[in-house]
């Protein structure tokens, strides 16, 4: 949470904007990132940033795969990979271990003025 | 004002790994980011690997832990340079930490880097050190369901050690179980059945080390 502040931080002050208003994440749940401890961290750390008292919003991607032996792109859980339409082993995951920072929210004065 | 960012969170870590990873390249030296839970033989099996690879190859090993140097000082009693990092809390190793560590050792003269990751099974695997492969250790006593629990890290792993094998019939493993849990997971990944102390099983994980070293060291 430490380095999403400081990567969002950066980019307001890229724009010159004075305060950050939300912060949007797009986690997938195989990377084994838990949604609560992101928002704790975000509630210990936000202060004194730019982002303090900001929204922080997490859209969770499910895991999703595509079997490199027929192609056919299926939704599977945590666990279990195989393919269910030849029960081929090798497939390659195409979401769910997503960790990125999709967007934020950003106001300067001129704005909050308006 | 909306910003599109699309940027990965751990973005600054990353370009870190891609700066040591280059500078390794430039040196020819091959990084192994080697991962287990506190207790599975990490040590052990670096000693192990010291003492059959030490002979062909320049080895300097990288140790993290929470604390103490207890680790680094068995490796240096090998004869082989190593650095301590201290992570004062931190349940895994990130590429900067690594990039501090290379400064200690001498590139030019190295061939094999062995990075040994704090003890632990969940956070290692998040982190790109700038490693030419990851490789994790699972030993006996934790149980043949490991894979099950722990799936990210036999995901990400090049291979998997199979520690402690001598241990097998008093711990009730089941060996076909854990294979099969981790070809359902890492199919490409070849399972390594060895024991560090009693030396079983060593030479294969070595010659595959070797091999896999062919293409940076020369």
């Amino acid at each position: 949470m430490a380095s999403v502040l400081e990567q969002a931080e950066e980019s307001a002050r890229a724009v010159e904007a004075l305060r950050i208003t939300s912060i949007r994440l797009v986690i997938g749940t195989m990377s084994d990132v838990l949604p609560e401890a992101m928002e704790f961290a975000m509630e210990a750390l936000s202060p004194g940033t730019m982002a303090e008292g900001s929204a922080l919003s997490i859209e969770l991607r499910q895991p999703r795969s595509r079997c490199l032996a027929c192609g056919m792109e299926f939704d599977h859980d945590r666990y279990h990979r195989t393919c269910p339409a030849c029960d081929a082993l090798s497939c390659e995951l195409i979401s769910g271990r997503e960790l990125y920072i999709d967007f934020i929210e950003v106001e300067n004065d001129a704005e909050s003025k308006q | 004002m909306q910003i599109e960012m699309s940027q990965p969170i751990l973005a600054h870590n990353d370009r870190q790994a891609t700066a040591n990873r280059e500078r390794l390249a430039a040196h020819h030296v091959y990084l192994l980011d080697l991962m287990a839970s506190p207790g599975a033989g990490k040590t052990s099996t670096i000693l192990a690997t010291i003492e059959r690879l030490a002979k062909r190859f320049n080895v300097a090993v990288i140790e993290g832990d929470i604390a103490s140097d207890v680790d680094a000082q068995k490796v240096k009693a090998a004869g082989v340079p190593a650095v301590q990092i201290n992570t004062g809390g931190a349940c895994h190793l990130e590429s900067a930490m690594i990039a501090r560590a290379l400064d200690a050792l001498d590139l030019q003269a190295l061939d094999l880097i062995i990075v040994e990751n704090v003890g632990n099974l969940v956070c290692p695997t998040e982190f790109d050190l700038g490693e030419n492969a990851k490789v994790m250790i699972l030993s006996v006593p934790e149980g043949d369901d490991k894979a099950l629990k722990y799936p990210a890290i036999f995901e990400i792993s090049r291979a998997v050690v199979l520690n402690k094998v001598d241990t097998m019939p008093v711990f009730n493993f089941d060996e076909q179980a854990f294979l099969s849990s981790v070809a359902a997971l890492n199919p490409q990944a070849p399972v390594f059945a060895l024991s560090a102390t009693s030396g079983q099983g060593v030479d294969a994980w070595c010659e595959w080390l070797a091999k896999q070293m062919q293409s940076v060291v020369g």
